[in-house]
């Protein structure tokens, strides 16, 4: 079973991300399970969705503490909440910046973690370049989908159908791919660095 | 013999007697075929204007709705003496469900006969709700106010004789000020029901903009059949509130019955109005008005008004009330005014 | 047809094609998607024949429901938590009427403190009120157990709760297989009321009933509860003839054969605690899971012959009854009269806590060491609670004791579980 673990704000579609990815799993013939953090929080609060995948029934219902991928939607959490609790060592870890993790103050954090499992995307700006508005979850899956290889991006794009329609379901699926291009990038590089040192 | 031409007096005032009337024009309880929808053998005491004002309702909304009508009925006398099972007075389809869910009943019964109309498994079936003062103006007050602001297809009605006489008259927010109830004891430096108080919920229900909103009494029987007719012609949330004399209640004497009715509505302390979509249309005028004070002397639950030392200044303020009733409806006929 | 969807929505299409005719909704947290998406079904014209009415209050719904179910409409509603209690009088008035109605109650904590999470502390409450309650561990089982309860309702003439876990089922995104119109209309057909209100044919209905037959009319009432107890798994037949699924029945068994130690819970904790037994199982402990899904009428024989031959029974339950402990253990204790098996209550789950597989074990490890009339509170913080209660030896005017003993955990939404 593969849990992920997604923190953001209300309003930055947390829970529909969570979603969409359940529905991305479904789409590969996978069990999903998606479930929010069960809050009344309002707009700008912090919020927790969570996504399992597996390939039988889902039965457990506990909330996900000890995940095996983050998405954080918003990384000015990362000093506010225990993001990351519980991540299993070696984790994926991806975090919506235009920044490094040093930058964000993760340097030492993340020191002995495997660079390809580390990334960093955009999202907001590519959601405002594609869609015209700051919503960084969609493009963000598209980042899961290059960083873990849980699932396909194709799978990512039906998810986005199934949830959006027309301008805002194209932007979307664009902006998913881009991110998804970009992370991809990112991953090779940091392997090609990696097998360099090796 | 030279032909004598024949005035009636009354015309006006719905009170020609029937036989002077072309058939089509004869009240409702004159027609023989009369449905009798709450018929006799019920408990009601002994001069009960609910009773009357019931029977003379539905009778009118049976001929109204061609024998196709449901009533939905709040808990209270008349629920209570119309029906202890196995015996009902109610010769039509009839629900009790609890006090204060009257309104939202009769909203699920409209719902369910528009959604068997439309699948064309029933015809036009309608829907009359009906209530104490308790049961509409206090505890179904939400139910009759949802209903009414969804226009849900209901005729409401409301038999308002100003306190919870099934329980043993205490106050209700229908109760007028200075009556004694059981919970108003009149008693200390200020007897009786507190003025302030209160609320007239024909006036609210106007606010709601519903198709239509009347009051009427007991008095006036005719009044009452032409304006339960008329609702019935109209489709959407309609309320009619009916002022009937408790004897039991009031301190009034079983006889009294019509006769306080009227001077409820002669001195203006009950304003008898017709009113469409929130604005009064036309009102029962007052010929010559009587002061209050003949209407309170017939009730024991004023009583204490009236004693060795008269209040003089309480009997001021409900006469006060009432010209205000009379200004505020256009109460007074013009030839008297 | 598989999907990937809400539990709510999938109720709320399971509701549509069931062919309600009149559905009332006041918004509550956690049932209002179900509401939500069967409104925008009538609204879209995909419900037709379906009246959609908009109330004031929880009250008025089920007011509206009774009215529309009494004039011999199929009628649904769906509520939760303070919703449930603020209708109460007239649910037991269903009841009463002995009107079929269905409603979804999407489980969640009573205030004060308000809490909008998890526990059936709603629906427990009105375990005497003259439903039938079901509760679905899945959101298959959900939407299943409301097709089921149109047809169980209306061959009682009975009103039906269908209780599911509020947020964790209802806001969870999961796989349903949703049936077809067909499938739904070959199972369920279409209502006919043992008494309606009908101007060709009138009567009154709810008068008033003396001394001299009501004990009569109750027991009527509870005889039918009991008729159910034969009805339930027949129709979870019937439903696997239409369907192909195994939904539904008084009560499921997992790994209990040769089980010394059986759990009994309701809801969808019952996935969590498969999963612990299962490890457990794997680490030689020879124990099984009873899962109750009709609560109401509660499977007396059914529940002592799953557990007659355990040793220990450990009822968990998301309620408790203030003043005595278990609800759900009360009713597993009258089960197994007369049997020498020791039963735990164990309060898990209030208000929305996490009930994880890491408690479980523990508990489960631990309570072979415990004394069985003893009540346990799952993972509940007993510095916390020492601490109000020394404050409240020391000084009289301590103020709201949920506040202070919020400030003692310190701050609120920084922790995962």
């Amino acid at each position: 079973m593969f849990q992920v673990r997604i923190h953001g704000r209300g309003g930055q579609g947390v829970v529909t991300a969570a979603e969409m990815l359940s529905i991305a799993a479904f789409q590969e013939g996978r069990h999903a399970q998606a479930f929010p953090s069960f809050g009344s929080e309002r707009t700008g609060a912090p919020v927790v969705a969570f996504c399992r995948i597996a390939d039988k029934e889902i039965r457990l219902r506990e909330p996900i503490m000890a995940p095996d991928a983050l998405i954080i939607q918003d990384p000015t959490l990362l000093h506010q909440v225990d993001v990351f609790a519980g991540l299993k060592k070696d984790g994926y870890i991806l975090i919506n910046t235009n920044k490094t993790f040093e930058e964000l103050g993760l340097g030492d954090f993340v020191r002995d973690w495997p660079h390809d499992r580390l990334c960093t995307v955009a999202a907001t700006d590519l959601s405002k370049k594609h869609v015209g508005r700051p919503m960084p979850n969609v493009p963000l899956l598209g980042g899961f989908a290059a960083v873990s290889g849980t699932i396909r991006l194709e799978s990512v794009i039906m998810a986005i159908n199934d949830k959006f329609s027309g301008k805002v379901a194209a932007g979307n699926i664009a902006a998913a791919t881009e991110a998804y291009n970009t992370v991809r990038a990112g991953i090779e590089k940091a392997r090609r660095q990696e097998a360099a040192h090796a | 013999m030279s032909l004598q031409t024949v005035s009636f007096y009354q015309t006006g005032t719905f009170t020609v007697g029937n036989r002077l009337l072309a058939a089509e024009e004869r009240s409702v309880q004159a027609n023989m075929q009369r449905t009798n929808s709450l018929n006799s053998g019920h408990r009601a005491c002994q001069g009960c204007g609910e009773a009357l004002g019931a029977r003379y309702a539905i009778d009118a909304a049976m001929i109204a709705s061609k024998g196709q009508l449901i009533a939905a009925n709040a808990t209270g006398c008349l629920e209570v003496f119309s029906t202890p099972y196995p015996e009902t007075s109610w010769q039509i389809p009839w629900i009790h469900s609890l006090f204060g869910n009257t309104a939202a009943v009769a909203t699920g019964i409209a719902a369910a006969i528009k959604v068997k109309k439309h699948k064309g498994q029933g015809g036009d079936v309608r829907v009359v709700a009906q209530g104490g003062d308790g049961g509409t103006t206090d505890i179904g007050f939400g139910c009759l106010s949802g209903m009414f602001e969804r226009n849900d297809d209901v005729l409401y009605i409301c038999y308002d004789n100003g306190g919870y006489m099934n329980t043993g008259v205490q106050r209700s927010s229908a109760t007028p000020p200075a009556a004694r109830t059981a919970t108003t004891m009149p008693v200390g430096p200020e007897p009786g029901n507190a003025f302030g108080q209160g609320k007239f919920v024909p006036a609210i229900a106007m606010a709601h903009e519903i198709p239509y909103v009347a009051t009427a009494t007991v008095a006036d029987l005719r009044d009452l059949e032409y304006k339960v007719t008329r609702a019935m012609g109209m489709r959407g949330a309609r309320y009619i509130h009916i002022l009937v004399p408790c004897p039991l209640g009031w301190g009034a004497a079983a006889q009294d019955t019509i006769l306080l009715a009227r001077l409820a509505k002669e001195t203006g302390i009950f304003p008898v109005f017709e009113a469409e979509y929130g604005e009064v249309k036309s009102a029962l005028q007052i010929r010559r008005p009587l002061p209050v004070e003949d209407y309170l002397r017939l009730q024991k639950r004023y009583a204490h008004l009236f004693g060795k030392t008269p209040a003089v200044a309480t009997i001021a303020r409900i006469q006060a009330q009432a010209d205000k009733n009379i200004r505020r409806y256009g109460l007074l006929a013009k030839e008297a005014a | 047809m598989l999907k990937q969807t809400e539990g709510s929505h999938a109720v709320a299409e399971a509701v549509a094609l069931c062919r309600p005719e009149v559905i009332c909704a006041y918004p509550i947290s956690p049932q209002t998607h179900i509401v939500e998406g069967i409104g925008e079904m009538v609204k879209s014209g995909e419900l037709a024949d379906c009246e959609f009415i908009n109330v004031e209050s929880e009250f008025a719904a089920m007011s509206v429901a009774i009215g529309s179910s009494a004039a011999g409409a199929r009628t649904y509603t769906a509520t939760a938590s303070q919703g449930l209690l603020f209708m109460v009088e007239a649910v037991f008035n269903a009841s009463g009427l002995g009107l079929p109605i269905v409603m979804t109650v999407a489980n969640r904590a009573i205030g004060a403190p308000i809490n909008i999470w998890n526990d059936h502390s709603d629906s427990i409450s009105q375990r005497d009120c003259g439903w039938i309650q079901l509760f679905a561990e899945t959101n298959q089982e959900a939407l299943d157990l409301h097709i089921q309860a149109f047809k169980l309702a209306e061959a009682l003439s009975l009103p039906v709760m269908v209780c599911m876990d509020g947020f964790i089922l209802t806001h969870a995104y999961e796989r349903v297989d949703m049936p077809t119109q067909a499938q739904v209309d070959a199972f369920l057909p279409p209502y006919e009321p043992r008494q309606v209100l009908d101007p060709n044919e009138p009567v009154s209905m709810g008068a008033m009933v003396g001394p001299e037959a009501f004990m009569e009319v109750r027991y009527l009432a509870h005889a039918k509860q009991m008729q159910a107890l034969e009805l339930i798994p027949e129709m979870a037949k019937e439903f696997k003839a239409v369907f192909g699924r195994d939904t539904g029945g008084l009560t499921r068994t997992y790994r209990t054969d040769d089980a010394e130690t059986i759990v009994v819970a309701m809801g969808s904790i019952l996935g969590t605690i498969k999963d612990v037994v299962d490890e457990m199982r794997d680490a030689g402990e020879k124990i099984g899971v009873l899962c109750i899904t009709s609560f109401r009428p509660f499977p007396l024989e059914a529940v002592r012959e799953a557990l007659k031959n355990s040793k220990r029974v450990v009822v968990l339950e998301k309620s408790l009854a203030i003043g005595i402990g278990g609800i759900l253990a009360s009713d597993v204790r009258k089960a197994l009269r007369k049997l020498s098996i020791d039963v735990y209550t164990v309060i898990a789950g209030l208000g929305g806590r996490a009930i994880t597989m890491k408690s479980l074990h523990a508990l489960f490890q631990k309570l072979k060491h415990e004394e069985s009339e003893s009540v346990t509170f799952l993972d509940l913080d007993w510095n916390v609670v020492n601490r109000q209660l020394e404050r409240e030896r020391q000084k009289r005017r301590t103020g709201p004791a949920a506040e202070s003993m919020l400030r003692d955990v310190g701050t609120v939404a920084s922790k995962i579980a």
